[in-house]
């Protein structure tokens, strides 16, 4: 983790042996760790860390359980190009249980698992696909005679780290879907404690890769949220980076398939997409490295919210989602706001300089009224009976 | 000194003149106080429902497009469209209320709720009574208050008038006019309703017959909170059929505009109290009424202005019989005391 | 103390002096922001707002000017309709006082209209809206104006020796008066009515349909104050005697509509059971008592006749009133005033400057004019000068 910068890589043995070995050219390796750094989130540095990780340290044991599943997610994995993951996982993992890539069948392959549990006990990586039937002692999904349920207790008890990856694995998927016969359940309540979950259907292969690359690296896995989904990928809102975001807030809507408006690219909001309900990155990494900038919404189709338990699979694809706002738009206007203009310095001067001189004029005039009233109260009194003398000026000088 | 004429006799004449006066107004033609006004029957205008309202701002971006309108800006740098209230030339803003940590929306305590403010569109408006030159006027089909700058003279009486403070003024034009919405009323032709509830993408502003959104609001306001329900979306009372399927908000058992004033066009529903929302407690008779009834009691037919005028001419002819003001006679009598 | 003779004459004197001066100089001021008004709009100069459309150009220039011009109405009224001739030396002074306080009502309403071009359509009958409470008060200053200067006619007529008009103008000078009564009593009261359909807007203290009563009465009592006041400092800035004979009579007549107006007041404040209002710890509040203890005021000052011969206690009752109904305008139309929270008005220096310049036209005219004309009562010094 010394190194951070990845050009230094660039003449690193160990760097060139893994790119061999991956069958990439070394730059192809470094932006690999690049991007994987970036989809982490992670800050500059980082990659070259990863770099150096893959390159030099152990390929951690990895068991991979299939349960109640279409093994989208495995395929889903395997189309993954940059680089083809059959290499990666093979080279950067040590894949030692894996019901789909085994070429090994029966016992023999139960045999592997149990060797590489016994191998690597508390240190391997236990990946879950699939869900996990609960009802009537869980046996609708058996393996070498062994329940899902079993299986999966089984080889959790040793595992370094817990995935479930898919949304089957994660909280059920579509086997759960109501009325749910088999009472497919998602792993963590068959564990009995939080597991890592990577939901998605399938799931964005550099998720999980991420996910495990961050495990080989840092040691643990990445921060997760209250799900167990990893924080990198599942913390914001499909309808956050949409790149159709702008149609929405500016009111513009596809009415139906195939009108003016989803011609044109507008929101399709109003069709059913659950962007706006749905936590997952796929505007910002696009959907299953499928290449060419796509993903379902870019491609005109309503994000169905395969990661959100509740969403997908749940709800109708032409159903209006519910808006999660997570926070509230600050920048909005509150209710009251402070408007106008209160009293400035220049306004009280004026109005103090206008009221001061009023008020002293009207003393001065007061004051003068007061002084020849009371003066001609006292002539009075002095001339009684005598003419009154002629009107004389008797106010003081004030005013004009 | 008071031998030809007596003033106090005078003065007591006056006093009757002054009674008669006093009496015409008492027994003023019983002008019957002025009613206030219910929508017309076929009134259009715009349900708000503030729990479907998801604060997009779509409507403030359509209005100020449909009313070429340009942006205002309350930040040091002026990027993008944030007025702080509506203004002359913002005639639609949803503002946010917020209360505590803000966590829930539409909670009165620790939640965050949206308020659309516009014009209501009142049944009996206060800024049509009060403007001197029919410059604001209510339709008598649409029941929309029309507002006409070539009659306007600006003197912003409407602005004070309004109980919500709609109609708002130019002040940094040298020759300002007043802004406020006018339901579209210019987009009818081409088709089109209130641009803000064309765009809502939840249905959140409805337009239409405020007859059919007062039946609306009401069956809202019959829910069960939380229940899955059909909500309508765009024009009501018309046009292709947009309505989904969304949860029943927790409304305030009340419709706003039912009653206020004698009721308004632009009906609201809302989760949070809607004092607290800005929507201000009003009383079921509107005060144009009141105004009109004073105005009309003491003026009507100019009848009481006539009688009075009538008193004053009779005591002012005995008093300035001899051309009163000539500066010379003195006018009147000794003022000896 | 026989005054045998009130016949009115110019006070003369030199036109040109400090007080015109400083009030020329205020009018140029006044005249440099009213220039930036009409080349960048109302907004430039003033604080005018949404929440605060009207603003000291209308609630002081108009609402409260128009009221301090009230003199004249209230000393005519006296004069004319109760026949008490002996305050005829006080009609044209205060007539003047109301000419100018009418004109220039008048002007400030033209400046801050928005639209002013369009002015004209509040008289035109496709545009006059009858019931709007406006449309009667500028039609009836409109008016009141124009009979305001037909009724002061013959102070320029005698000047320049127009007899033959003067004499012509006599005969109809009685239905002149009893318009120049009427229509004062009209839009006085309509100005009290403006606020009628702000109503919940405006606090409940100064909410009512008793307004046209109220602001009736304050200014037919202000009126008489004005002329206290202004017979005061008329007497002492000119070195003039001073009429406490006619003065002393007419402030017991403003008492006695003080009284009324009391009575009136507090009555429908105890009927409508708003007076809870003014026990609550708000600033709107205080307001309300200090307009209150204006209004009572005078019968503290000048209760007792002997009080009513000091020129001083007069002097101070007039400013009491007038400071009763300035507060009376300001609490109904903008510190009793709300249109929601979050709203903000102080005049700006500029504004006030507007106000303060109207206020010097007017003393600048009084000046002009009562050294000119015959206005004020003749002194015995300047009767050699009409033998």
């Amino acid at each position: 983790m010394a190194n951070t910068s990845l050009l230094k890589l660039e003449d690193d043995d160990n760097i060139a042996a893994a790119s061999k070995r991956l069958g990439m050219s070394r730059r192809e390796f470094l932006q690999f760790c690049a991007t994987m750094s970036a989809t982490l989130g992670l800050p500059q540095g980082a990659e070259a860390a990863m770099a150096t990780a893959v390159a030099a340290k152990k390929r951690p044991s990895v068991i991979w359980l299939h349960f109640q599943e279409c093994t989208g997610c495995t395929e889903s994995l395997l189309r993954a190009e940059h680089p083809t993951l059959e290499k990666l996982i093979l080279d950067v993992i040590s894949l030692d249980y894996h019901e789909t890539l085994f070429a090994a069948a029966g016992h023999q392959a139960e045999d592997a698992r149990k060797k590489a549990m016994a191998e690597n006990k508390g240190k391997y990586v236990l990946v879950v696909e699939g869900a996990i039937p609960t009802r009537d002692g869980g046996i609708y999904c058996k393996v070498g005679g062994k329940t899902a349920i079993e299986l999966t207790k089984e080889c959790a008890a040793d595992a370094a780290a817990v995935i479930a990856i898919g949304s089957c694995a994660s909280w059920g998927g579509m086997p759960s879907t109501d009325p749910n016969p088999t009472g497919a359940s998602g792993v963590a309540p068959v564990l009995g404690k939080p597991v890592v979950t990577i939901p998605g259907c399938p799931p964005n292969p550099y998720n999980f890769l991420s996910a495990v690359v961050h495990f080989l690296t840092f040691g643990a896995l990445p921060a997760v949220d209250h799900l167990g989904r990893p924080k990198f990928a599942y913390s914001r809102l499909v309808h956050e980076n949409c790149e159709r975001r702008a149609h929405f807030d500016a009111g513009r809507f596809a009415m139906e398939f195939g009108d003016e408006g989803h011609r044109k690219g507008y929101c399709l909001y109003k069709l059913g997409c659950k962007g706006p309900e749905t936590y997952a990155n796929c505007p910002t990494i696009l959907f299953g490295d499928a290449g060419g900038g796509t993903w379902p919404v870019g491609c005109g189709h309503p994000c169905i919210g395969c990661t959100e338990q509740g969403v997908g699979f749940a709800k109708p694809i032409h159903m209006v989602a519910k808006m999660k706002n997570i926070e509230p738009p600050l920048g909005y206007p509150r209710i009251v706001e402070e408007k106008g203009t209160g009293a400035t310095l220049g306004a009280a001067a004026v109005l103090a300089a206008v009221a001061g001189l009023a008020a002293g004029a009207g003393t001065i005039v007061a004051r003068n009224l007061g002084l020849s009233h009371r003066a001609e109260e006292l002539e009075r009194l002095e001339q009684t009976g005598k003419n009154p003398a002629p009107a004389t000026t008797s106010g003081e000088k004030a005013g004009v | 000194m008071r031998a030809d004429e007596n003033p106090r006799r005078n003065f007591l004449k006056g006093c009757v003149a002054a009674g008669g006066v006093a009496a015409a107004s008492a027994v003023a033609p019983p002008v019957a106080a002025r009613e206030t006004r219910q929508r017309p029957p076929e009134a259009l205008g715009l349900l708000f429902d503030a729990t479907l309202c998801v604060g997009c701002k779509a409507c403030v971006a359509a209005c100020k497009q449909a009313n070429e309108n340009p942006a205002e800006f309350s930040t040091v740098d002026p990027l993008w469209d944030t007025p702080l209230d509506t203004s002359a030339r913002t005639y639609n803003l949803i503002k946010m209320y917020r209360h505590g940590t803000m966590e829930t929306k539409d909670a009165e305590t620790n939640g965050y709720a949206f308020m659309k403010t516009s014009c209501m569109h009142c049944a009996d408006p206060s800024c049509v009574s009060a403007c001197p030159v029919s410059a604001m006027t209510k339709d008598a089909a649409t029941g929309i208050v029309e507002y006409n700058p070539e009659a306007c003279i600006g003197c912003r009486y409407c602005v004070a008038a309004c109980p919500f403070g709609i109609p708002k003024y130019q002040y940094d034009s040298a020759y300002g006019k007043i802004g406020k919405c006018e339901l579209c009323r210019h987009r009818t032709k081409d088709g089109h309703y209130s641009a803000c509830a064309e765009v809502c993408p939840t249905g959140a502003t409805l337009y239409g017959k405020t007859a059919d959104l007062l039946a609306e609001a009401k069956r809202r306001l019959a829910l069960k909170p939380g229940s899955i329900a059909r909500f309508p979306r765009g024009n009501l009372s018309g046009g292709p059929d947009q309505s989904y399927e969304a949860y029943a908000g927790t409304y305030k058992q009340h419709v706003y505009g039912d009653t206020e004033y004698g009721g308004t066009q632009v009906l609201k529903l809302s989760a949070v109290d809607f004092e607290k929302v800005g929507m201000p407690y009003l009383p079921p008779e509107a005060a144009a009424a009141h105004s009109e009834t004073l105005q009309h009691t003491l003026y009507g037919g100019l009848a009481m202005p006539v009688v009075v005028l009538g008193a004053l001419t009779w005591a002012a002819r005995r008093n300035v019989h001899r051309g009163g003001d000539s500066n010379g006679d003195g006018g009147s009598k000794e003022g000896e005391k | 103390m026989a005054h045998s003779q009130h016949l009115a004459a110019p006070v003369g004197g030199r036109l040109l002096n400090n007080a015109t001066l400083v009030a020329g100089v205020l009018i140029a001021i006044m005249a440099a922001v009213l220039l930036a008004r009409f080349i960048f709009g109302l907004g430039a100069v003033t604080h005018l707002n949404d929440g605060y459309p009207f603003g000291i150009w209308i609630v002081v220039d108009v609402v409260i000017g128009s009221a301090f011009a009230c003199g004249g109405f209230s000393v005519a009224m006296l004069v004319y309709i109760f026949n008490r001739g002996e305050y005829h030396p006080l009609v044209r002074p205060a007539l003047l006082a109301s000419l100018f306080g009418y004109t220039l009502a008048g002007i400030s309403v033209i400046i801050d209209l928005g639209r002013y071009v369009n002015f004209w359509h509040i008289y035109w009958p496709g545009y006059a809206n009858i019931n709007s409470v406006m449309f009667e008060v500028a039609v009836c200053i409109t008016a009141y104006v124009a009979v305001m200067w037909i009724e002061f006619a013959p102070v320029f007529l005698e000047k320049f020796g127009l007899h033959d008009i003067r004499k012509k103008l006599d005969k109809a000078l009685f239905v002149v008066v009893a318009l120049g009564t009427l229509l004062p009593m009209m839009h006085q009261s309509s100005i009290g009515t403006l606020l009628v359909v702000m109503g919940t807007q405006v606090n409940p203290l100064w909410q009512t349909q008793m307004l046209p009563l109220i602001y009736l009465l304050t200014a037919i009592s202000m009126g008489y104050g004005v002329v206290l006041f202004e017979s005061c400092v008329a007497a002492s800035g000119y070195r003039r005697k001073i009429e406490t004979h006619l003065l002393d009579p007419m402030a017991k007549v403003m008492l006695g509509v003080l009284a009324a107006y009391l009575v009136v007041r507090f009555g429908d404040l105890l009927v409508r059971g708003a007076l809870g209002e003014a026990f609550k710890p708000t600033f709107v509040a205080l307001s309300f008592w200090v307009e209150n203890f204006c209004f009572a005021a005078p019968f503290l000052l000048i209760g007792n006749a002997a009080a009513r011969r000091n020129p001083a206690k007069l002097f101070l009752a007039g400013v009491a009133i007038m400071f009763g109904g300035v507060f009376l305008r300001l609490n109904g139309f903008l510190i009793g005033y709300d249109t929601g929270p979050g709203w903000n008005y102080f005049p700006s220096a500029p504004e006030l400057l507007v106000t303060i310049g109207m206020f010097s036209i007017e003393v600048l005219g009084y000046i002009v004019i009562t050294r000119t004309f015959p206005v004020l009562p003749r002194e015995e010094a300047y009767i050699k000068a009409h033998a």
